[in-house]
């Protein structure tokens, strides 16, 4: 079976470009060049320097002492918290801003939901002293106020979504409509690994390093490169893009894909797209989402706005449709108490989307001793009012 | 012949096509505007299939659309609304929307629905041309459909030819880089390539579409095309007031005919 993206940009059936002729010479370029950018010396080690000199990289792969007392098993946590910005998000943004230079473009456009898209793409900006503009659904600028401070001080424009749910997907929306408007001087830095083909083969290229570093560190600590299970959540895909990577044809490797069941997954207030969605088109990309029999977006509900989105990128369409990687859901409430429970055992506080990936040890059956990497995709920061009436309700409970 | 390929061997200038969103103002209102959009002179109506997530369309349209879902209109409706429209009027139909929508239908099936209720043609605009050529074509031919496909300005020259190839009925041109709505003056840019593509010898016709929303604009499209597409303008006037009166001085209004007080 093959995992990776085919000449045409499908993986399986699921993939393509399904975009209106008005963006098609701007995929057109992106498909046409990327790779060649990637592959060139010359990015390889501006992308490797700033990695390791501006993001902190390698980050560790730490070994959860009590976290593994509590499940009898050896649990690895990847730190890709610990990366500058906070989150996994700014390893795709350096790699796309350094593209984004290259093709000559000087203006950038982002959609974000939990904001550290947003946040990581601002920081490049800024870096690079490029123009930004980030589209946020409205709901989402509430719920994740302190990234909004962060990326206007890092000197972003914040604009609004305020169609639908006015969350990740409206956001999405809204910067594919300002690409169309704004075809040649601009670059759309997508945070996951969904729409039109190439983005989601570069972006989960661009988060490869994360599963690259595991394999040398693994086999630094244990002797081996390859663990029983990697667990990551998937909002669009691209955390666990890049913690599957390297090991897509490593059979041995049991590979867990955590969405957000929201309130339950038959509650109608859910993110569960594995479950709760069939194939259809979203954002460009043939893949599985969530829609009524007319093909109507369904409207998703999750606390986490990073895993707040319909669909999932088309690679990971593939992987579950293919019985490659296992799904499991967890609702709000799981992930708040799994957030709870690694910021009192290991002093780690999650991100919301990460708690999702914590909780799901609780349903996997684990093995005595069994080598399990968590891909603890990012920190809790902006997520502290979420947490703050969550204690609250346990105290008054 | 179709009956695009009829009213373009019949007419070559001056075309005006409106669209306008299905089951909006009103759910049932879709046929009572097809009827009074012909009655007051338009060329072609190309009726919008409402879609959630409407990638290449501005906040009018999509507004429209959301509230056309509000008031109850899914494709089985519309096909319903549809059924008798062949007995009333023969002005040349098309329908727009989202491949998403087609797909969930069922291709075949949905093709097959719009051959029986009288559509003349398609525009998907997410539809990409080689998935057309290759998955779609034929059944576009079977169900007697024209395929109608999109250029913009970024279009270049091999990918105008190839669109050109694959549309029958007419072709989408739109006039700027930018979602359905945009308003302002059409700009020397805009023109250059108006000009550009009318020297090409294509062999469709071609109607200049997106931000089209007066008699001016109405004037300046059909000096270098076949004619015009009037859409968010259309969609502004049918909120305001969607009365058969309305609509017909709209209609006079683009096309610069005097009114009579
Ligand atoms: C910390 C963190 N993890 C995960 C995600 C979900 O995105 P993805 O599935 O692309 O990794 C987000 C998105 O905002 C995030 O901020």
């Amino acid at each position: 079976m093959r995992y990776s993206v085919d000449q045409e940009g499908f993986y399986g059936v699921f993939g393509g470009a399904f975009v209106p002729e008005m963006l098609y010479p701007n995929v057109e370029e992106l498909q046409s060049e990327y790779l060649n950018i990637i592959n060139d010396v010359d990015f390889q080690e501006e992308y490797d320097d700033l990695l390791k000199n501006y993001v902190g990289r390698p980050t560790p792969l730490y070994l959860a002492k009590r976290l593994s007392e509590k499940y009898k098993a050896r649990i690895y946590l990847k730190r890709e918290d610990l990366c500058h910005t906070g989150a996994h998000k700014v390893n795709n943004t350096i790699g796309q801003i350094l593209i984004a230079q290259r093709l000559g473009k000087k203006r950038i456009i982002a959609e974000t939901g939990a904001g550290q898209h947003g946040v990581a793409t601002a920081t490049v900006c800024a870096l690079m002293g490029l123009e930004c503009i980030v589209y946020m659904g409205a709901v989402d600028i509430k719920r994740q106020a302190p990234n909004v401070a962060r990326m206007k001080m890092l000197g972003a424009e914040v604009r609004p979504a305020t169609s639908g749910s006015q969350t990740l997907k409206d956001a999405t929306n809204e910067a594919i409509r300002d690409w169309i408007g704004n075809p040649t001087d601009t670059h759309y830095i997508i945070g996951s690994v969904v729409g039109p083909h190439p983005y989601p083969d570069m972006v989960a290229r661009l988060q490869a390093i994360i599963s690259k570093e595991m394999r040398w560190q693994l086999h630094e600590a244990e002797g081996t490169e390859l663990p029983e299970r990697i667990v990551a959540c998937v909002g669009g895909g691209s955390n666990a893009a890049g913690a599957f990577y390297h090991y897509l044809n490593e059979d041995s490797v049991g590979l867990v894909s955590v969405e957000a069941a929201g309130l339950g997954i038959h509650s109608g207030e859910s993110a569960a797209t594995s479950v709760l969605g069939t194939k259809g088109i979203i954002h460009g990309s043939r893949t599985l989402l969530m829609q009524d029999e007319d093909g109507q977006i369904i409207e998703p509900y999750s606390i986490s706005a990073g895993l707040d989105y319909p669909g999932i990128g088309p690679m990971h369409a593939h992987l579950i449709d293919s019985g490659r990687a296992k799904a499991i859901s967890i609702t709000d409430k799981e992930a708040l108490e799994a957030a709870l429970m690694l910021s009192r055992i290991e002093g780690i506080i999650p991100a919301l989307e990460t708690a999702h990936a914590l909780a799901a040890l609780d349903k996997m059956s684990i093995k005595e001793n069994e080598l399990i990497i968590v891909n603890l995709s990012g920190r809790g920061d902006k997520d502290l009012a979420a947490y703050q009436t969550y204690l609250e309700g346990l105290n008054d409970g | 012949m179709s009956r695009l390929t009829d009213l373009f061997s019949k007419k070559q200038s001056d075309i005006l096509n409106i669209y306008f969103t299905a089951g909006y103002p009103k759910l049932d209102d879709t046929e009572r505007i097809i009827l009074a959009l012909d009655k007051a002179g338009a060329d072609v109506i190309e009726l919008g299939m409402p879609y959630s997530d409407p990638m290449a369309d501005g906040p009018t349209i999509q507004e429209s659309g959301s509230q056309a879902l509000k008031n109850g209109m899914k494709l089985a409706v519309l096909f319903d609304q549809l059924k008798d429209v062949r007995t009333k009027t023969q002005i040349p139909l098309v329908l727009m929307g989202y491949f998403n929508q087609v797909m969930q239908f069922g291709e075949e099936q949905f093709f097959a629905k719009c051959m029986e209720v009288g559509i003349d043609g398609l525009i998907l605009p997410d539809l990409p041309l080689e998935v057309f050529a290759r998955e779609y074509k034929d059944m576009y031919k079977k169900y007697s459909l024209d395929s109608i496909f999109l250029m913009s300005p970024q279009s270049g020259e091999q990918r105008i030819k190839r669109v050109d190839e694959l549309s029958t009925g007419f072709i989408y041109m739109v006039a700027d880089a930018s979602i359905t709505g945009k308003q302002g003056e059409i700009t020397k840019k805009q023109i250059e390539y108006f000009e550009n593509v009318d020297k090409m010898g294509l062999k469709n016709p071609r109607l200049i579409g997106f931000g089209i929303s007066d008699h001016q604009g109405y004037t300046t499209a059909c000096n270098y095309a076949n004619g015009a597409i009037i859409g968010s303008a259309f969609i502004r006037q049918l909120k305001q007031n969607p009365s058969n009166e309305r609509i017909t001085d709209f209609i006079y209004g683009i096309k610069g005919h005097h009114l009579i007080a």
